[in-house]
């Protein structure tokens, strides 16, 4: 049964009263220049100035801000660094922008027992630069030099070396939450296996849908003895394709396998000038790291194997400046693709890693279909693609069929057995394809448990659920109608 | 009083049926954990996912598999081992006689997921909450709902693939679990050392854990008794090599052992008794000398996951372990949970109440009686 949600109240001049007397009166924005900065997060099709923005610059001032909010029946999103892209961060003009950007302490580093404990402003380099040169925080997502940890901690954030190494959500072992009523509860802390429900894992990847964390506890590791790069070149994505897959099936386990397709190519070629072969079919790059004599195993056999699976071009890296290269290389795609075209929509579309010469011949197709241009370049290791639909803004017509291609990208993906996003997060980008990949049970299951967190509905909403609806009543412990008990009525 | 659907179908009957009576429900695996989580209210009826037992999917090259709840870890670590591949889990067997046959003490893919039951394998590849793909439910209301799906990477939606791990079956039915595989590790060769001074060996331990070693397991070995060790498992081609260049200085004996299966079998056994209690220590690995050191001063056996922080401590009671959750023999105490968090207690008892809105599942037998 969807419910239909009731109107939200707007910020009027007594909640901004309040919110100044919170945080100080320079830290409230309200006027139209000011709030022009986070009218879009790193998904720029979509913009909104929100009524007003707030800067708490603690963990204290976040709650007295929730509250206020909560008091006031005012809708809130938080924001971190604002480079997330599915529109999580996107602002509501009917409510407030809370931004952590101020949150930037590093609270703890407990080495000894590999943990450190953050605020979440802190930049995802930071956590790694706090604990090194010994230990790094292994998810690194492109953007990690800006991109907030709260921001990570909100989408689960991935990055190129999760394969091996896993996600946001296998590194949080704790969190200080301020929930939508203006509650503070603390989930774990440094040490593993919290009693009760694991929350961490519900809150980690829930958009700013469940509250806002104010401390992350995250486990750090070691940095590994070893790392060793190549980058190979395939006459066909089929080709690196199987060159991938066989070296998973090998038993190897790499820190990164990379992948980018012709038109890639040629795009960072002249853009980092690599020296890799423009009209090349495909290069992948694969990255080991570890125990050094376990690595230096292993990454003969990688060799081995993308020459075995028809590359004539294998190039290692002779040193840290060449593996440097390489990744310069790869993370020049999404910039470098400014050279092919005006414009270009990111597509995240995860699909089994076996489907993936199929499902670059439907796009292929489906390129030609549209007369649009489609870059892939994707983490090949856990089949997460990026396709980059590009298209020219000017020209009347071609963004919506650039957004249509992309939708039928993902429909491509779904129907091999995949996802709509890896990485990115569902944010207000693809909530159209939610009801695609989930059936009315499902989406009622992640209903209830955002009607737990947040009952009123003032997280965020109108992010990640395609049907905002009403929470209704908690259930009471069922009790049967004394009309049922004696035959008269029966419940529907 | 016993139920035993074999379809989702007459899964789903069953607890809409239980719910209009307001019947507790206890969902059962193989009942090789059959104390763990406390004792069911009087009445409850067990909901047995014994004939759900299908490997739904087993995609070799993408190291995935979907499996209904009842499927035997056994039956689908056999399988998976034919392509030379793993459910990267290694949770110890029941120790005693199972009535449901000795091919179930290895417990269900479904029960394994609702304690997250873990061994030593935990060092190097996390819990069962790091490898569950995507989940199956059956609430008390019949919802069936899905979540997360079956591909490694995937943020889409939100993940009660986790929320339903460790949740004891107090949150609904889990029918169909989806996980992530990994190949199988090949050789394995395990250095060990000894010492009777717990500091000395959670030293070792704290020392072992900070070097990027890619270990595959690192374990302490504490008895009742006399000197205790340290275990440290290698895979993979170079394994013994890699074992023998480990110094372990300030040990005792020691050696690198190539035929080591025993060793961990050993270690995983220690984690179960029938007769209880166990208790299951959540410690920062740094305290880990103090946890062995009390473990030894009322004369109790031990064995410790020494660079995760947890500790399975044979005996004993929360006086002496607070943070502790009793396990084996969680029925013969009061309460099994260690207190939690106030506010996130009234969070736990929010998301009981929104997925299990007839109560059934369970009841009053979680987390401060939730």
């Amino acid at each position: 049964m969807v419910q239909p949600m009731r109107p939200f109240n707007v910020p009027d001049d007594a909640l901004v009263d309040r919110l100044r007397a919170v945080v100080g009166p320079d830290q409230v924005l309200t006027h139209p220049h000011q709030l022009r900065t986070y009218e879009s997060d790193g998904l720029l099709q979509y913009r909104q100035v929100p009524a007003v923005a707030v800067l708490p610059g603690t963990g204290a001032q976040v709650q007295a801000v929730v509250a206020a909010c909560a008091e006031a029946g005012v809708p809130w999103v938080a924001r971190g660094a604002g480079s997330g892209l599915s529109g999580g961060a996107l602002p509501r003009g009917d409510g407030v922008l809370i931004v952590l950007s101020r949150l930037t302490r590093v609270l703890e580093v407990d080495l000894d027992n590999g943990r450190v404990c953050v605020e979440p402003g802190v930049t995802n380099a930071a956590v790694s630069a706090a604990v090194a040169p010994h230990y790094f925080y292994p998810p690194d997502p492109s953007s990690q030099v800006v991109c907030s940890i709260g921001g990570n901690v909100a989408e689960n954030s991935g990055g190129a070396h999760c394969f091996k190494y896993g996600f946001t959500t296998n590194y949080v072992t704790g969190l200080e939450l301020v929930l939508a009523d203006g509650e503070v509860v603390t989930l774990g802390g440094p040490e593993p296996d919290p009693a009760g429900y694991d929350l961490i894992g519900a809150f980690v990847g829930s958009e700013g849908t469940l509250g806002i964390a104010t401390r992350i506890w995250l486990r750090v590791v070691p940095v590994p003895e070893t790392v060793r790069t190549l980058v190979a070149f395939f006459d066909s994505t089929a080709q690196a394709g199987q060159a991938s897959s066989d070296i998973v099936h090998a038993g190897v386990v790499p820190a990164a396998i990379e992948m980018m397709d012709a038109v890639t190519i040629r795009a960072v070629e002249e853009m980092a000038h690599a020296g890799y072969p423009v009209g090349r079919g495909a290069a992948l790059l694969v990255e080991l790291d570890g125990a050094e004599r376990e690595c230096a195993a292993q990454f003969e056999e990688v060799v081995a194997i993308c020459a075995a699976a028809g590359s004539d071009d294998v190039r290692v890296g002779r040193d840290d400046a060449e593996r440097a290269l390489f990744w310069r290389t790869r993370k020049a795609a999404f910039p470098a693709m400014g050279r092919v075209s005006p414009n270009y929509f990111v597509q995240d579309g995860v699909i089994p890693r076996t489907r993936l010469a199929e499902v670059m011949g439907r796009i292929e197709a489906l390129s030609q279909e549209y007369g649009l241009i489609v870059a892939n370049v994707f983490h090949a290791g856990d089949g997460n693609l990026h396709p980059l639909v590009c298209y020219d803004g000017r020209v009347e017509g071609q963004a919506e069929r650039a957004e249509e291609l992309s939708g039928a990208i993902l429909a491509v993906c779904l129907d091999a057995g995949g996802s709509i996003t890896g990485e990115h997060g569902v944010g207000v980008d693809k909530l159209k394809y939610m009801p695609k990949m989930f059936g009315e049970g499902d989406l009622e299951a992640f209903q209830r448990l955002r009607c737990a967190f947040d009952p009123v509905g003032l997280a965020n909403p109108g992010k990640v659920m395609p049907t905002p609806r009403l929470c209704g009543e908690v259930p009471g412990p069922y009790k049967r109608h004394p009309l049922e008990i004696a035959g008269l009525a029966e419940r529907f | 009083m016993e139920i035993r659907p074999s379809t989702m179908d007459e899964a789903v009957a069953a607890v809409k049926e239980l719910a209009a009576g307001g019947t507790p429900v206890r969902p059962v695996g193989a009942g090789s954990r059959a104390t763990w989580g406390g004792r069911d209210p009087d009445g409850a009826v067990a909901l047995h996912t014994g004939a759900l037992d299908r490997i739904v999917e087993h995609n070799p090259g993408d190291f995935t598999a979907v499996l209904q709840a009842g499927v035997p870890l056994a039956a689908a670590q056999e399988h998976f081992a034919r392509a030379g591949q793993m459910l990267a889990v290694d949770p110890p067997t029941f120790p005693g006689p199972m009535p449901s046959g000795p091919e179930r003490a290895g417990g269900t893919i479904g029960g394994l997921l609702a304690t997250a039951d873990s061994g030593p394998a935990r060092h190097r590849f996390g819990g069962m909450r790091d490898l569950v793909i995507g989940v199956e439910v059956l609430l008390s209301d019949g919802t069936v709902a899905r979540a997360g799906g079956k591909v490694i990477k995937n943020v889409a939606g939100y993940d009660l693939s986790k929320l339903y791990t460790g949740s004891y079956g107090t949150l609904g039915l889990v029918t169909e679990v989806a996980v992530r595989l990994h190949p199988l590790p090949g050789p394995t060769a395990t250095v060990l050392g000894s010492s009777d001074d717990p500091h000395v060996l959670a030293g070792a331990a704290l020392a072992l854990a900070k070097q990027p070693l890619e270990a595959l397991c690192l374990d302490i070995g504490w008895p009742a008794e006399g000197p205790g060790r340290l275990l440290l498992r290698f895979a993979g081609r170079t394994a013994a090599d890699r074992a023998r260049r480990i110094g372990l200085a300030g040990l005792d004996d020691v050696h690198v052992e190539e035929d080591d299966e025993g060793l961990w079998n050993a270690q995983r056994a220690a984690q179960r008794d029938p007769d209880g209690p166990v208790l299951k220590v959540p410690h920062k690995p740094a305290d880990l000398g103090d946890v062995l050191a009390t473990a030894r001063s009322h004369g109790l056996a031990a064995v410790s996951r020494a660079a995760l922080g947890l500790t399975w401590v044979r005996g004993g009671s929360r006086e002496i372990f607070p943070r502790a959750t009793v396990l084996d023999g969680a029925a013969g105490v009061a309460d099994p949970w260690p207190p939690a968090d106030a506010g996130a207690l009234a969070l736990m008892r929010r998301v009981k109440a929104r997925m299990d809105p007839a109560r059934i599942f369970r009841p009053g037998t979680f987390v401060g009686g939730i």
